[in-house]
């Protein structure tokens, strides 16, 4: 029967045609192809968040005297509602975390040199997109922690010089975080981030599926001199049969998370309580936050607060067009990109703890 | 004018009133008439007798128009001190202590003329006076008691409602200490010198200063402000009623109250005290330090037993309450939502409160109802702490099997690429 | 190992590895569609959101009197007054956080803890009560009363 279907797609769309890339990639089949995984879980992932956030759609309700009850009667009367509201907040951590992690593995591993610049920077820009999910999905549950962490994030924004005034006010939708930031946020979580997202997504799935698997540089050299040594394997369905694997073994881990660690509610956001002692943001801000913390006051005449943010925005360019600063064959051996890689690995990490531990 | 101004300063002479005229004189003429000649002199006075402007202006008098003479006499129009300041003009000088309630009384017992200023203003605080210890004992001579202006102070007189004020509710405990508190000061009188420091350490002292509750009682909630006074021995239920509603209606209709009134003993005051009030926990009803009951009562007779099963109902809800809340956190802490039981905590702990304001019924029966009430609240949170765990029992176990069935694909899966491999 | 011994238990072994395969398939499927199967049904238990509350139903007062309810994390007081109508406030005395009563002899709100009274339109009359009462909109559904908080304008 499936074969009656195929050739009947065939005959019409070409089908077999359509599908030849697909069956004739291949993945390089080395010591280090584990880290090929982490691309797909993340996409995994993200395909999780979308199930999920639609299923959340049909009960959550913005608005700044709804919002929290309508994700407690999500949590205690819908039925498993706690598992999927649980599954997508444990899901968006954890896509953050492999994102995070698909990126240095692709950045220990050279994979961002030509001809692969502009997967390097979509892939960047996907990251600061799912960075943009998690800031505005966590206040949707309007509790404090949320609240007043969006009021602190927002506040950070407002300090980018000449701009930054107006696009806190865009944000919030008004001088203050209110119910109206509330609406905004929900509007930019489930409708300008995904298509967003998706586009660039698709931007960068059509890069890789053109451009190939990258390999290390050192075994490219290698297997150019000596194709013997060439080892690959296909994508389908071998490769994609271990994906399938790692995807239902993050299934399980996400499942056992919010099982036993149920994503928890907190207390209904009221604007007029003083901020409790301590507020901080999501694990993935809290590098920058510290950072921002850590900056005196005022740093020669420039208030060490935008100095700060000028500095991540800087930076932050520059990361989009890390490959564009490594020149051409030449240079290949040069090592700084590893090192700078590094050290940000290192900053990243280090400045979080530090950022965890602090008072 | 430098050289005048140099002997005015070095003077410290009486010759100095008439030094400084002249240089009132001197302003008055270069900045034309001054209706209110006693500021010119006054104002550069050292004290006692110096008010300066800035000074009178924060009195309430003074911002409704009245000044200096309104109160001690004389011509203000007059630039000439032995003018504005003669007996004839009707100066009254340094007004005498025995006098003061008088003087001030001379307004503010005339209704018609406070009306004017507030209309809602009493016009019976000299009439009370005369009712309070002070006022009886400055009748009789004692000049040492407090008069208008101790309490209110003079010259900045400022409403009551202003923080700044010497009335001020969070400050006037700190005003009758001025007096009361200084054991030299307070030496012939037979009442105790500790009262502020007692009430320093109250619940009441601080509901009023350190959570800022203006309602809580300060010195005058319970004495009586002009017609302060103690409130008596078996009137204090009375006063202490005003704001404790049910404990007194219940104290009212108990046993104790005519026990307590035959003996002479002062009602609330017998097991809670007075002015160092603290928090009343349970531990009254216990035989420990804090123990009141037993003070008159006999071991072993019928009310230490009631006593004993009052401690204990008291204890049983208590101690379920806070069963439940451990259940509650638990199921908390292990993510289920559980805020419709800790809502209902709530509603035991009210009934705990209402049955420890029972007390005061001295009745067994009500207390038992409040009691009962209570640990059925506390019984249905317990309930639904338990069956969020065992919910979680659940979750657990659907985890389990499902991550049995996502095993079963791993392996699955592993063997059948190791088989398409091989 | 010959060819011969291999090739009679391997049909055997593949089949054997599908159908585990398949039924591990199968299970967890049916392990992640049972719960969203069952979110998508609709609880029984309408949520009203944090904004309205059912009170009482009208039968549950009489006139000059009053009730406490559920209003989202927090007690209200319905009061039925004399002239039948409705009036519902915030049940939480506003100086110490008790639960306040309607006093039909008094015809006020009245808190027990420290003989606080409001008026009925929620403004603190006398005692310690520092600031008034919420004041809710009160409206009919049906026999049920619902009340709900005032719109910000």
């Amino acid at each position: 029967m499936f074969a009656t279907i195929r050739h009947w797609l065939d005959e019409r769309f070409d089908w077999d045609d359509l599908t030849a890339p697909l069956r004739h990639k291949t993945v390089p089949s080395h010591r280090l192809s584990y880290w090929y995984f982490l691309g797909g879980i993340t996409l995994f992932l993200f395909g999780i968040q979308v199930a999920t956030g639609i299923l959340l759609l049909l009960y959550y309700r913005a608005g700044a005297n709804e919002a929290f009850e309508s994700v407690q009667y999500i949590m205690t009367r819908v039925r498993f509602g706690w598992l999927i509201r649980s599954i997508h907040s444990w899901s968006a951590n954890l896509m953050i975390f492999t994102a995070f992690a698909h990126m240095f593995s692709v950045l220990f591993l050279k994979a961002y040199r030509k001809p692969r610049e502009l997967t390097w920077v979509s892939g960047v820009v996907l990251l600061f997109l799912v960075m943009g999910f998690g800031f505005s999905g966590y206040l949707l549950p309007w509790n404090t922690l949320a609240f007043f962490a969006t009021k602190v994030g927002t506040e950070i924004t407002g300090q980018v010089p000449i701009t930054g005034k107006p696009m806190m006010i865009f944000l919030r939708g008004g001088e203050e975080v209110t119910g109206a930031t509330l609406t905004r946020f929900f509007g930019f979580h489930v409708a300008v981030l995904p298509g967003l997202a998706t586009v660039v997504l698709l931007m960068h799935l059509l890069l890789v599926q053109r451009l190939g698997i990258s390999v290390p540089p050192k075994l490219e050299v290698q297997w150019t001199r000596n194709p013997s040594d060439k080892r690959e394997m296909t994508f389908f369905p071998n490769f994609l049969l271990r994906e399938l694997m790692a995807w239902y073994v993050a299934l399980g881990v996400l499942g056992a998370l919010a099982a036993v660690f149920p994503w928890n509610l907190g207390v209904k956001a009221d604007p007029f309580v003083p901020a409790p002692a301590g507020i901080k943001p999501e694990w993935y801000f809290l590098f920058m936050f510290q950072t921002l913390k850590l900056i005196p006051s005022k740093v020669w005449f420039i208030d060490g607060e935008v100095l700060g943010v000028l500095a991540f925005g800087l930076v932050g360019l520059l990361w989009v067009l890390l490959p564009f600063f490594e020149s051409d064959q030449p240079s290949r051996t040069k090592r700084w990109i590893t090192g700078l890689a590094v050290f940000a690995l290192a900053y990243i990490a280090g400045m979080s703890v530090y950022g965890h531990l602090a008072k | 004018m430098a050289i005048w101004r140099n002997k005015l300063r070095s003077s410290s002479t009486p010759r100095c009133f008439v030094l400084a005229s002249f240089v009132v004189l001197a302003a008055c003429l270069a900045h034309g008439q001054s209706t209110n000649s006693c500021m010119d002199c006054h104002s550069a006075l050292p004290e006692p007798l110096g008010v300066s402007q800035e000074k009178f202006s924060q009195d309430i008098h003074a911002q409704q128009g009245l000044t200096c003479t309104s109160c001690h006499g004389g011509d203000p129009t007059s630039d000439d001190p032995d003018k504005a300041m003669s007996r004839k003009a009707g100066w009254k000088g340094k007004i005498d202590r025995k006098q003061i309630p008088q003087l001030c009384g001379h307004c503010h017992s005339d209704p018609s003329y406070i009306r004017q200023f507030n209309p809602s203003l009493r016009t019976d605080q000299l009439g009370q006076y005369w009712t309070s210890v002070h006022g009886k004992r400055l009748a009789a001579g004692d000049t040492k008691v407090a008069v208008c202006t101790d309490c209110h102070s003079v010259h900045d007189l400022r409403a009551p409602s202003d923080p700044r004020s010497t009335v001020n509710p969070v400050i006037v405990a700190k005003t009758c200490a001025r007096c009361h508190s200084d054991a030299g000061y307070m030496k012939g009188y037979p009442i105790p010198t500790d009262q502020f420091a007692k009430y320093s350490t109250s619940v009441h002292h601080e509901a009023l200063a350190v959570r800022g509750d203006l309602s809580a009682p300060t010195c005058s909630t319970c004495h009586g402000n002009h017609g302060a006074a103690p409130p008596g021995v078996d009137k204090v239920q009375n006063v202490c009623s005003n704001c404790h509603t049910f404990q007194a209606q219940m104290y009212e209709k108990s046993s104790h109250k005519n026990a307590f009134q035959a003996a002479a003993l002062p009602g609330c005051v017998v097991c809670h005290s007075n002015h160092g009030i603290t928090h009343a926990t349970d531990a009254k009803l216990g035989t420990g330090p804090d123990a009141v009951c037993m003070q008159c009562h006999t071991p072993g007779d019928t009310c230490d037993q009631a006593r004993a099963g009052l401690l204990g109902s008291l204890s049983r809800l208590d101690e379920a309450i806070k069963n439940a809340d451990r259940v509650l956190s638990l199921a908390e802490s292990s993510g289920m939502e559980v805020s419709e039981a800790r809502l209902g905590q709530d509603q035991a702990r009210d009934s705990l409160t209402k049955a420890r304001v029972t007390i005061h019924s001295f009745r067994t029966d009500l207390i038992d109802q409040d009691i009962r009430a209570g640990l059925q609240i506390a019984a249905k949170n317990l309930q639904a702490g338990k069956e969020a765990m065992v919910e979680r029992n659940h979750r657990r176990v659907g985890l389990g099997m499902s991550l049995i069935a996502i095993g079963i694909v791993l392996v699955g899966l592993r063997l059948y690429v190791k088989k398409i491999e091989s | 190992m010959t060819g011969d011994q291999l090739s009679r238990p391997e049909p055997m072994r593949r089949r054997v590895i599908g159908i585990f395969l398949g039924s591990g398939l199968l299970a967890s499927f049916a392990s992640f569609i049972y719960p969203v199967l069952r979110y998508l049904v609709p609880p029984a238990v309408a949520d009203l959101g944090g904004d309205e509350a059912v009170a009482a139903k009208l039968t549950d007062l009489k006139p000059n009197s009053g009730k406490i309810f559920r209003f989202g994390s927090r007690p209200g007081l319905l009061i039925m007054n004399s002239d039948g109508t409705y009036r519902a406030l915030s049940g939480t005395c506003t100086h110490l956080g008790c639960t306040v009563q309607y006093r039909n002899d008094l015809r006020e709100v009245w808190c027990a803890c420290h003989n606080g009274i409001y008026d009925l339109n929620g403004r603190n009359v006398s005692g310690p009560p520092p600031r008034p009462l919420d004041v809710f909109d009160v409206h009919l559904r049906g026999d049920e009363i619902v009340v709900s908080r005032k719109r910000e304008a």
